[in-house]
């Protein structure tokens, strides 16, 4: 029996049918051909599949499409806005915060997640925020030298807007 | 990875999901944060026909303090109580715990009120909850009822929760006068749950224990107050050769989980050790 949803994904309302079981990574990978979101472990340990609802990063792999009802969903291929890249993906870029970018999409929202709560973090506070965030090549180091550079980004856009 | 096919219903009120509750029975099971039982959906070790999802009720969530209480709403979620200015304010020791907990996307989604009805063995609020003495309390067709959390836990990811019933809030008193709180754990490196967790409360009047509450979490089937380690401290100065002498109790009459990762006998030693760390971090936040 499938069952009526209504979900806003990266500004674009979709309304559609989905089996009750379908998993938010499966809605949408396949249902709205969003494959920017990765499935990893599908154990919700690796963190590939993270992306934001309602502001809050989620492991899609760990929620049922239904729960969504009514909510807003922003995946990695809506965090650039009007085709500007977002500050964390600046910083991935310029400091090849990937080997095999497998893991990316998903540190990218978990970043974007850790630097909305706390500006101006330590690279403990990073590693920390992290922890739900599995990368099998980079050792990291690179991953928190981007997060860093977000930051820094973020905070003198801030200041040129005040 | 594909759980068996059921049927979803979001309920909007308490009322609403104990009656869907009553009708469906064992077929269904309360959906919360799902953290616990979609993972264990989609290993088709829990195939519920009916998934009644009481995460969006709104009453259900929520922290306050009232009258000398404090109350969380069991559909509060574990950032919601990391980020609780209140809290941090008048029981650090939840915010504290709920920092060693999963990690941002699960604490962003968990709820105390689903890890509580789940009581895996080797979760973190368990220890929380024991070592404040708190209440959980339970709404079913009869009624409302509390059941004290050392009775709460009954086995392993087994509680007091009966057919019908829904846990709706966890109470305690506010902690008064000069306290003392810490949460230490031996994180597993892969899954994040507790290898061993101590929870402490302490209430210090004149550099002497006025009360203890021991919480420890992963070491045994079930989670259970330290109350060997709670009667050695009860009274005394606090100072390192009592927290030493009352730490050794930390594992008296528990029958210690043996693992791939630590045995038995490793646990024992590591609930000793953590308990003689927590409580001497208590003891130097007293104030």
């Amino acid at each position: 029996m499938k069952t009526k949803i209504n979900v806003t994904v990266n500004g674009v309302s979709h309304q559609g049918e989905v089996e009750p079981r379908m998993l938010l990574v499966h809605y949408l990978r396949d249902a709205l051909n969003l494959t920017g979101t990765h499935i990893g472990c599908e154990t919700s340990l690796c963190g590939a599949c993270t992306v934001l609802v309602d502001g809050l990063a989620v492991k899609s792999c760990t929620l049922f499409a239904v729960q969504l009802d009514g909510s807003k969903v922003t995946t990695i291929e809506g965090l650039a806005a009007e085709g500007k890249l977002h500050p964390v993906q600046e910083g991935f870029w310029e400091h090849h915060g990937l080997q095999c970018g497998y893991c990316t999409p998903g540190m990218i929202m978990t970043a974007a997640q850790i630097l909305e709560r706390n500006p101006d973090p330590s690279d403990e506070e990073i590693r920390h925020g992290l922890e739900g965030n599995l990368c099998r090549c980079t050792g990291y180091q690179h991953i928190v030298q981007a997060v860093q550079c977000a930051a820094k980004k973020m905070k003198s856009k801030t200041a040129v807007a005040r | 990875m594909i759980p068996t096919q059921f049927e979803y219903v979001a309920a909007k009120s308490l009322d609403e999901a104990l009656s869907l509750l009553g009708k469906h029975k064992d077929d269904a099971k309360l959906l919360a944060g799902g953290h616990s039982l979609i993972p264990a959906m989609k290993l088709r070790l829990a195939q519920p026909q009916v998934l009644i999802d009481i995460s969006r009720i709104k009453d259900l969530s929520y922290i306050r303090e009232e009258k000398g209480q404090v109350r969380i709403g069991s559909m509060t979620t574990h950032y919601q109580i990391e980020s609780s200015d209140l809290l941090r304010r008048i029981c650090p020791l939840l915010p504290e715990t709920a920092t060693h907990l999963g990690d941002v996307q699960v604490r962003n989604k968990g709820t105390i009120g689903g890890s509580l009805a789940h009581s895996d063995p080797a979760a973190d609020w368990p220890a929380a909850v024991l070592a404040l003495d708190a209440e959980i309390v339970v709404a079913g067709p009869k009624g409302e009822r509390a059941i004290k959390a050392d009775k709460f836990f009954v086995d392993l990811l087994t509680t007091a929760l009966e057919q019908g019933e829904i846990l709706r809030e966890v109470r305690f008193n506010t902690p008064q006068g000069t306290v003392g709180q810490s949460y230490v754990k031996v994180r597993h490196p892969a899954s994040g749950f507790a290898v061993v967790g101590v929870a402490v409360n302490l209430s210090v009047n004149g550099g002497k224990c006025q009360s203890a509450g021991v919480g420890i979490t992963g070491v045994a089937p079930k989670a259970y107050r330290a109350s060997g380690v709670e009667k050695a401290l009860q009274g005394n100065a606090l100072d390192a050769k009592t927290l030493s002498v009352a730490a050794a109790h930390a594992s008296d009459g528990v029958d210690a989980n043996t693992d791939l990762f630590a045995s038995g006998e490793y646990r024992r030693h590591l609930a000793e050790v953590y308990t003689r760390r927590a409580l001497g971090t208590a003891v130097s936040r007293a104030k």
